[in-house]
């Protein structure tokens, strides 16, 4: 067709090209304004010791020396991988499951969808408050509470983000289940496969694509989580040590720095920001590390 | 397909110069409300012999949530009065100081705001106008609420005062068979308040309302309880900045007073953890005869309790028939240093019409307790009148040495947990850990805040 109409095609490219930045212009000035301006500004700050940011004073790299030598840090940084791995297995499988069940055609299929979509309408902070009155209720019964024991925190918060999430990574393998293109699971039956062999060999590897993106975006929403820490646990229980220093045993990555940024030192805010510079590259490098994985695996129809 | 994207571009495109437009439009707003406010403050002077200030306007950031709706009316009332602009913003509670930091960074920040204690000095001085010798000190009638840094420098200046202690109820006490005239030390109140609690099947009320540990409810203990360990570590000596570290030699005391509360109270202390019992209601309905709170809280419960008065923090120390209230603040005003000259003098003008303006004081007085100014109106506060009872009668105020607590919200959160894990199980262990988080934590926190 292209090489049919090379004239046409060129001219139309120009104006695009050249009207296209005209069009553009809005969105990337948006952009620029609303994310790569204050990623540049954040950058910076890492590097100064300020209050307010309007005076910041530059003393280089030992925010960063701080950063790496806090232990709340590290505790944080763990806490927060374990509960990234758990609740991106624990999520993904039963969302597939749930997703999977609801497209063999049982009756009410779209009403179940819709109810399962919901929690995921509600912020965290509500989310956060309700359930750990749900748990308490529970817990209050074992004279406990989830703000006793680090474990019901960790619990808890992956419940909790099972809830919230399942039916939203649920919707994205709906629509990949059904784009598995139906000659093909025919044919698998025809073949003779067996119920599990279709479901591993055909229509698993044909939604790969939405596993990446599911799997991307649970990864990510775990190492960012905030809300929902904040509002269950806040960090509780602490580890009170031999002199008095502290390990929040339930804090992740986001919580530690928010509670760096507002804590009363001097130099807190500038600690805070090159935490938040760190937290940046490892949830992108993580994230893209697991894309490029998945990628690997998604076929092609 | 090409087209689609085209179409889709285009769309986007659209969108955002709409939202261009919005984002133009409301900054031509902004741009036609100051002539709005220019024209009326040209106007007033001439319908009122008001000191508006040339063109200055104010903007207060409140930190006591409970007080937003008088301030506003006041505010509404200056500005009918005088044309100038008085913009008041509440933080929502126990977010005061992460309001402080963004709203001081924006273009129009406060020009009036609180620095409540030596942290905060600390933290804002330099953000302060000196108050010396101001038009607003001179209105004062004691200089025992100020804040000043280490040159002398007035940065903050109190506008009202506070006391807390324990809210009793003499009525429900009465019917239990006893009287306050027995309560006058700590083996007093023990005896009354185990008494009731071992009655309270029978009684239909218990001695102490819950004392949850959640954020709306723990700072009674944390932040006021805590207190009078601190005041009598001073020793008569107050703190004027803060210890590196604390000895925690009276802490059996706040023992003593705290074990008290949790094992004479309508909650199972296990419960505590999460909260969700109303405790201002417990003391209101007459389930509880005690209720660990302030001043603050005579407006809430006087129409049910109208005999409500408040008895010092008896915990078992030497002497202690002549404490009396704990009394102090953390509702100090200070003037933004780097606001314009225009609106610094505004706010002067708005600030000394708040303590002297009859109707203005009135209000403000109901709604803060007292306000320490030669012409503000008269305290009608319950509470507070039981605090001038114990000073006329010669007993020592309780200064709020808990004022001084390092990295504050650091500090409390650590004593919560530590106190969680105790009301759960209160064993000897689980005291220690209090007790490191309490004398430990205090020197670990500071070291967090000074190095």
């Amino acid at each position: 067709m292209k090489s049919k109409k090379i004239t046409a095609t060129n001219s139309l490219q120009k104006a695009t090209k050249r009207w296209g930045v005209l069009f553009m212009g809005p969105v990337l000035i948006a952009f620029i304004i609303g994310f790569v301006w204050p990623f540049i500004q954040g950058i910076w700050l890492s590097m100064c010791q300020f209050r307010l940011i309007s005076d910041a004073k530059f003393i280089g790299f030992g925010n960063y020396v701080k950063t790496f030598q806090d232990a709340s840090f590290r505790h944080a940084f763990w806490y927060t991988a374990m509960f990234a791995i758990v609740s991106l297995v624990i999520i993904n499988v039963l969302a597939f499951i749930v997703a999977y069940i609801l497209t063999l055609g049982i009756k009410g299929s779209n009403l179940y969808r819709t109810v399962f979509f919901m929690p995921n309408l509600i912020g965290g902070i509500v989310l956060g408050y309700i359930w750990s009155m749900i748990f308490d209720g529970i817990l209050g019964r074992y004279q406990t509470s989830i703000l006793l024991e680090s474990k019901y925190g960790f619990w808890g918060l992956i419940i909790l983000m099972c809830w919230q999430q399942i039916g939203y990574m649920m919707i994205i393998y709906v629509a990949g289940l059904q784009n598995v293109p139906g000659d093909i699971l025919e044919a698998a039956r025809i073949d003779g496969a067996t119920s599990m062999q279709t479901l591993f060999k055909v229509t698993i590897p044909n939604v790969m694509s939405s596993f990446t993106i599911c799997m991307f975006l649970s990864l990510t929403n775990g190492f960012k989580l905030f809300d929902q820490n904040l509002a269950l646990t806040g960090g509780q229980p602490f580890i009170i040590q031999p002199g008095g220093t502290t390990i929040k045993t339930t804090e992740m990555l986001a919580l530690n720095i928010y509670n760096t940024f507002y804590s009363s030192n001097t130099t807190s805010q500038g600690v805070a920001q090159a935490k938040a510079v760190v937290f940046f590259i490892l949830v992108a490098g993580l994230g893209l590390l697991q894309l490029s994985y998945t990628r690997k695996r998604e076929v092609q129809q | 397909m090409k087209k689609k994207i085209v179409s889709t571009m285009l769309c986007v495109a659209m969108i955002s110069t709409m939202l261009a437009g919005c984002g133009g439009g409301s900054d031509n707003g902004g741009t036609a409300q100051a002539p709005a406010a220019d024209d009326s403050a040209a106007e007033a002077p001439a319908a009122d012999a008001a000191p508006a200030a040339g063109g200055g306007s104010v903007y207060w950031l409140n930190f006591k949530p409970e007080s937003d709706e008088v301030l506003q009316e006041v505010a509404a009332d200056y500005t009918a009065k005088t044309g100038v602009e008085v913009k008041v913003v509440t933080a929502a509670s126990g977010t005061y100081s992460t309001t402080l930091l963004s709203e001081m960074d924006k273009s129009a920040p406060p020009t009036l705001f609180v620095i409540g204690n030596q942290a905060g000095v600390k933290d804002w001085k330099d953000y302060a106008l000196d108050l010396n010798g101001t038009a607003i000190a001179n209105e004062l009638n004691t200089d025992a609420y100020n804040l000043y840094d280490e040159t002398g420098k007035l940065v903050s200046i109190g506008y009202c005062y506070e006391c807390y202690g324990i809210i009793a109820n003499p009525d429900l006490i009465e019917k239990a068979g006893h009287s306050m005239d027995e309560i006058k030390n700590f083996e007093g109140l023990k005896t009354v308040a185990e008494d009731i609690h071992a009655r309270a099947g029978e009684l239909g009320f218990d001695a102490f309302s819950s004392s949850d540990m959640d954020d709306s409810s723990s700072w009674r203990f944390t932040g006021h309880m805590a207190n009078l360990e601190y005041y009598y570590e001073q020793e008569g000596t107050a703190w004027t900045e803060c210890p590196p570290t604390i000895s925690g030699k009276y802490l059996d005391n706040f023992k003593n007073l705290y074990d008290l509360c949790i094992n004479n109270s309508l909650t199972d202390p296990k419960e505590l953890a999460t909260g969700g019992h109303d405790a201002e209601n417990e003391f209101k309905t007459g389930q509880a005869a005690f209720f660990v709170n302030g001043s603050w809280e005579y407006e809430a419960v006087k129409a049910d309790v109208p005999n409500a008065t408040m008895i010092p923090y008896y915990c078992g120390v030497a002497g202690e028939e002549k404490a009396g209230l704990n009394c102090g603040t953390e509702n100090c005003w200070a003037i933004n240093s780097k606001a314009s000259a225009e609106d610094q003098q505004a706010t002067m003008d708005f600030m000394v019409w708040c303590v002297t303006d009859p109707d203005a004081s009135r209000k403000l007085v109901d709604t803060f307790g007292v306000m320490p100014y030669k012409s503000a109106a008269e305290s009608t506060n319950g509470f507070l009148a039981a605090a001038d009872k114990y000073t006329a009668d010669g007993c020592y105020v309780m200064n709020w040495a808990t004022n001084f607590q390092p990295n504050v919200d650091s500090y409390r959160a650590t004593l919560v947990s530590a106190l969680n894990q105790y009301n759960a199980d209160q064993s000897d262990a689980n005291w220690e850990t209090v007790r490191t988080a309490f004398v430990d934590g205090w020197a670990a926190e500071y070291n967090a805040v000074n190095n």
